[in-house]
């Protein structure tokens, strides 16, 4: 009996090719825009565990200084006391053209699980070979074959579960190379460790647990959640098509059920068919989806990688490994997907009464009641929305503001959508024109899951596009103000340093020192940067609230200018004292932005840096200069220094730019991608409804239009309806960026920008979403046209 | 006997309040023996064949068929009686659309689980259908596809045809030939035939008529 019945269900799709297509790819599209985040998710939290969990430093609680490192003393006392500990020395270095993050650990006290490399290579190494230079040091392969003509470096072996990027030592080693003078950032306690902290031998120690120290997946966090937020936006969109598909499916066969409830199909059994179907066609999609999400996400994949590195300085490599885990959830996912797309179906079937009538009602008509409740439901979604950073603070609240404004909008759309049709009717003149109206007001029904997924492609494509075009403009200008000179040169060592400066005194229309100490800021990673008196400061840095007189006050060496990523973390306004160092605390005299930037930063006076931090390194230098071209060349030829140590302006603002279009190109692919998948959403529903069209066309045939002229109706349809969607999307996408610019951004990183309007996009995004509506009714139009007068005519036969 | 109902009632809910449709309606059909029911419309004549094809229940009364009181039990038994014990001729024939026809003839009898091919191959050359087996229920006419719907009934070759005004949707001829072929088959299967029409021309046919009006047998 099933066999027959589930034979009879399936043999629907058989002869309904399209309408399984656009099931199947409706459901796989969905799949594979949250498998392919959910990929590069994994393999970017891979990496992170790589880099933290692998050494498994990240599982021990530490004890560190606010104020900055400590004395390498410090861990030798604790440890005569009989603190279980190992000390941990962490820094940025740069070897030739790389960029490597040094961890040193002490091969003696750290536990031997958490060392690199395995144990029988260790034991292979001596000792002298281990701790005497040039020492030992172990590195992924990718980096070991970066580094390997490099000179000063201690002998490097290749250890593949490490991070590109990431070199791991002894920590006498790590010393040596970042010339920590024997200070140590942490200590990590480890098993057996008393509790609280040592306050009569190093009162200046606190106690820090895993979350309060900022290693890269805290830092990152915010990114993955943006992206899972655009997988999950995606997927919704998906479901819109879904859910359209299989209602339409469902509706389609009301008379298929009832005959196979009228010849002895129970209705449970039914239920339990329709539902092995779903599963069946959630796999079928699912399996598609995954693959697919696989193939996005090995595109983006670089992308993803160059903006972590340059938003976060986090290294991860470049290609796709499969896993399973990812695989899981995006099949999960579509089958959840799919299942709660067929809910409502599923539910209208058990039901439905058997000696209901069996004709297709026009699909998916929804009472005036139920469109009331679902604007209802809209409203309430946006309250709650707006309602959420009022009441709570954090990451999780901006989201659900974005949620709450996209679902509220897309739920209100179609009330909307009936008033402003109905007020078209009001207006319209001719019997033609009303008919046109009110038949549209008609459509909104059936079409209206695509429209609310247009909605929602085209909302998040203002409101990213209107966040990422403020950004670009602002940081733009920003690059104008904060890279004031027209050179910065990096002298190879301090005696150069010192030869350099004296050679450009008259060579150059100043030097500006950039000079700075990474020095822990509140418990986090962060830098001092020491600048001298130069009007080029007072007329350029891009303040953002300040005392009465900053400058005076700055260079009178009574305040300090910090960041806006510091003053947030730390609620600190202009007049508060900010603490530097130990014992060193200034007041705040401005806030400057400092976009791109995750940590907190701070400048000081130089005299009064050099006061605080008698080893400062003092090699790079910001050069004005009316020729810096010339200069370059100069200082090439003089003292033989590198390109790489000579950064013109316009280089230098182009790389940031660089880095910076970079940063958006996983944003704006995602956003094509779900702008793509909502066409293919109008798609599907014109051409689905298209069959269901004929009843409603034929009596204005009947009456005297011709059909093509019902094909041009047919095409302005759609571009109304396209066009009524952009009006609403457009101010949902304005408030959706400002919610990113204000509220967003500002949680997750620490800074706010100000919000530009762009109208020449908006125009161009009104273009593409009349091509897409007007390819979308191209085929349905087509069709429409080429129709057979029997086919009308069969309207009026079937009528009895 | 075939089928005994007794004192059968069936009220409705409708905007307006309760509306009675059937009030004490009895009737008994032979094995082997063609009832035409007849009567106006809302006379309660589908509603009467609906109950007796165990597609709805009756507010009282019973129905037995070859004994069994089918009133009783749930969905599922309900299901069974008409997969097994019923054959059901519709006026709009409910062939399903996406199955072809030769799928369509076995459907039921596949359902029961007993197809029988050589009958369902007789049935087919029976009914004119040989050449039309690999088509599609859209690509017949109505009076193609209402012999496909009587060989569907028969496929399982139940002890009872229950048709619902199985002609009303063609024009006389064909409804004449249509008619012929489902007596014939019957008498053939030795089934009873039990057929609601508002045709006199019809339900003359028949071995037997019965009227109602007004939910009562005239």
């Amino acid at each position: 009996m099933r066999r027959a019945a589930l034979a009879a269900l399936i043999s629907h799709w058989r002869r309904q090719p399209l309408q399984f297509f656009t099931l199947i790819a409706g459901l796989a599209l969905a799949t594979a825009l949250w498998s392919a985040v959910q990929a590069i998710n994994s393999e970017a939290r891979r990496s992170y565990a790589a880099a933290e969990g692998m050494l498994g430093l990240g599982s021990y609680e530490t004890l560190a200084d606010p104020a900055g490192r400590m004395p390498l003393e410090t861990f030798a006392e604790l440890r005569r006391a009989g603190w279980p500990i190992s000390p941990v020395l962490e820094g940025r270095a740069q070897f030739g053209d790389q960029r490597i993050e040094l961890l040193g650990l002490d091969f003696i006290s750290a536990p031997q699980a958490n060392l690199p490399g395995n144990p029988q290579l260790r034991e292979a190494l001596s000792p002298t070979e281990i701790f005497l230079p040039p020492g030992i040091a172990f590195v992924a392969p990718d980096t070991l074959r970066a580094l390997h003509d490099i000179d000063g470096l201690p002998r490097l072996i290749a250890d593949t579960s490490l991070p590109p990027g990431r070199l791991v030592t002894d920590i006498a080693v790590a010393d040596r190379l970042l010339e920590a003078g024997g200070e140590i950032d942490r200590l990590i306690l480890l098993e057996g460790a008393p509790n609280g902290v040592p306050s009569a031998l190093a009162p200046e120690l606190q106690r820090f647990d895993r979350q309060s120290q900022g290693e890269i997946s805290r830092l990152t966090d915010s990114f993955h959640l943006n992206l899972t937020a655009f997988g999950l936006l995606s997927f919704a969109v998906g479901l819109f098509i879904v859910h359209g598909t299989i209602g339409l499916a469902f509706e389609q066969r009301r008379s298929v059920f009832r005959t196979l409830r009228a010849l002895g199909l129970p209705l449970r059994n039914l239920l339990a068919l329709l539902l092995a179907e779903i599963l069946l066609l959630a796999l079928l999609a699912g399996g598609l989806g995954i693959a697919l999400g696989y193939l996005i996400a090995a595109a983006l994949l670089p992308d993803v990688a160059a903006t972590l590195r340059g938003l976060y300085g986090a290294s991860i490599p470049g290609s796709l490994a499969f896993d399973p885990t990812w695989a899981a959830s995006g099949l999960g996912v579509a089958l959840i997907g799919a299942l709660v797309a067929a809910a409502h179906g599923l539910n209208a079937i058990r039901k439905m009464p058997l000696l209901a009538s069996a004709r297709p009602r026009a699909w998916a008509v929804a009472s005036t009641r139920s469109l009331r409740r679902q604007a209802l439901a809209g409203l309430a979604l946006l309250v709650a929305g707006i309602a959420a950073p009022i009441l709570a603070d954090g990451l999780l609240a901006g989201f659900a503001l974005m949620g709450g404004l996209l679902l509220g909008a897309a739920l209100l759309l179609p009330l909307m959508l009936g008033a402003a049709l109905s007020a078209g009717a009001a207006l319209a003149r001719g019997p033609v024109a009303q008919w046109f109206w009110a038949d549209t007001r008609q459509q909104v029904p059936g079409l209206s899951l695509a429209l609310m997924s247009l909605l929602l492609a085209l909302a998040t494509n203002v409101g990213v596009s209107t966040m990422v075009s403020s950004f670009r403009l602002t940081f733009t200008g920003w690059l104008d103000q904060r890279l004031v000179s027209q050179l910065y040169v990096t002298a190879p060592s301090e005696a150069d340093g010192e030869r350099l400066r004296a050679w450009l005194e008259t060579r150059a229309d100043a030097v500006l020192p950039i000079w700075k100490v990474d020095s822990p800021l509140y418990g986090a990673p962060g830098e001092i940067y020491g600048i001298v008196d130069h009007q080029v400061y007072r007329s350029h840095w891009p303040l953002l609230a300040s005392s009465d007189t900053p400058w005076e006050d700055f260079y009178a060496g009574r305040g300090a200018l910090i960041n806006e990523q510091l003053a947030y973390r730390e609620d600190l306004s202009p007049g508060d004292p900010v603490t530097l160092g130990p014992g060193w605390t200034l007041p705040v005299s401005a806030i400057y932005s400092d976009y791109g930037n995750p940590a907190g930063q701070a400048i000081v006076h130089l005299p009064l840096l050099q006061e605080h931090h008698h080893e400062l390194p003092r090699l790079r230098h910001g050069i004005l200069t009316k020729d810096p071209e010339g200069l370059a060349r100069a200082l090439h030829e003089e003292f033989g220094l590198p390109r790489a140590n000579l950064i013109d302006n316009d280089s230098l603002k182009a790389t940031s730019l660089q880095i910076f279009e970079r940063t958006f190109t996983v944003t704006g692919a995602l956003n094509v991608l779900t702008l793509s998948v909502a066409g293919f959403a109008i798609l599907t529903a014109l051409l689905t409804l298209s069959s269901m069209r004929l009843p409603q066309l034929a009596p204005p045939w009947a009456l005297g239009l011709t059909r093509a002229q019902l094909a041009r109706l047919e095409t302005l349809r759609s571009l109304a309806l396209a066009t009524l969607t952009f009006a609403l999307a457009l101010p949902t996408g304005l408030m959706l960026a400002w919610s990113l610019l204000a509220v967003v951004n500002v949680e997750a990183f620490g800074w706010r920008l100000p919000m530009f309007l762009f109208p020449a996009q908006w125009l161009w995004l009104l273009a593409l979403s009349l091509i897409a509506a007007l390819l979308a009714a191209y085929l349905p139009v087509r069709r429409l046209a080429r129709t057979d007068p029997s086919q009308f005519l069969k309207v009026f036969a079937d009528e009895r | 006997m075939l089928i005994d109902a007794r004192d059968l009632t069936k009220t409705f809910q409708t905007a307006d309040g309760k509306l009675p449709v059937l009030n004490g309606v009895s009737l008994q059909l032979q094995s082997g023996e063609t009832l035409a029911l007849t009567g106006e419309s809302g006379s309660g004549k589908s509603t009467l064949l609906h109950l007796l094809a165990a597609l709805d229940a009756p507010d009282s009364g019973t129905i037995r068929l070859q004994g069994d009181d089918i009133t009783k039990g749930n969905d599922a038994s309900r299901a069974a009686v008409r997969r097994n014990r019923i054959g059901l001729v519709f006026q709009q024939f409910n062939l399903i659309p996406s199955l072809d026809i030769a799928a369509n003839l076995a459907f039921q009898a596949r359902l029961a689980g007993r197809h029988d091919a050589d009958w369902c191959a007789a049935l087919s050359e029976r009914l004119g259908l040989s050449e039309l087996l690999s088509r599609y229920p859209e690509q017949l006419s109505g009076g193609q596809q209402q012999r496909v719907a009587i060989g569907r009934a028969l496929a399982t070759r139940p002890p009872v045809l229950l048709a619902d005004e199985p002609t009303g949707n063609l024009d006389e001829a064909t409804a004449d030939s249509v008619l012929e072929i489902m007596l014939d088959l019957v008498a053939e299967t030795g089934a009873g035939l039990l057929m609601v029409t508002h045709s006199t021309r019809l339900a003359g046919r028949l071995s037997r008529r019965l009227h109602l009006s007004q939910g009562r047998v005239a």
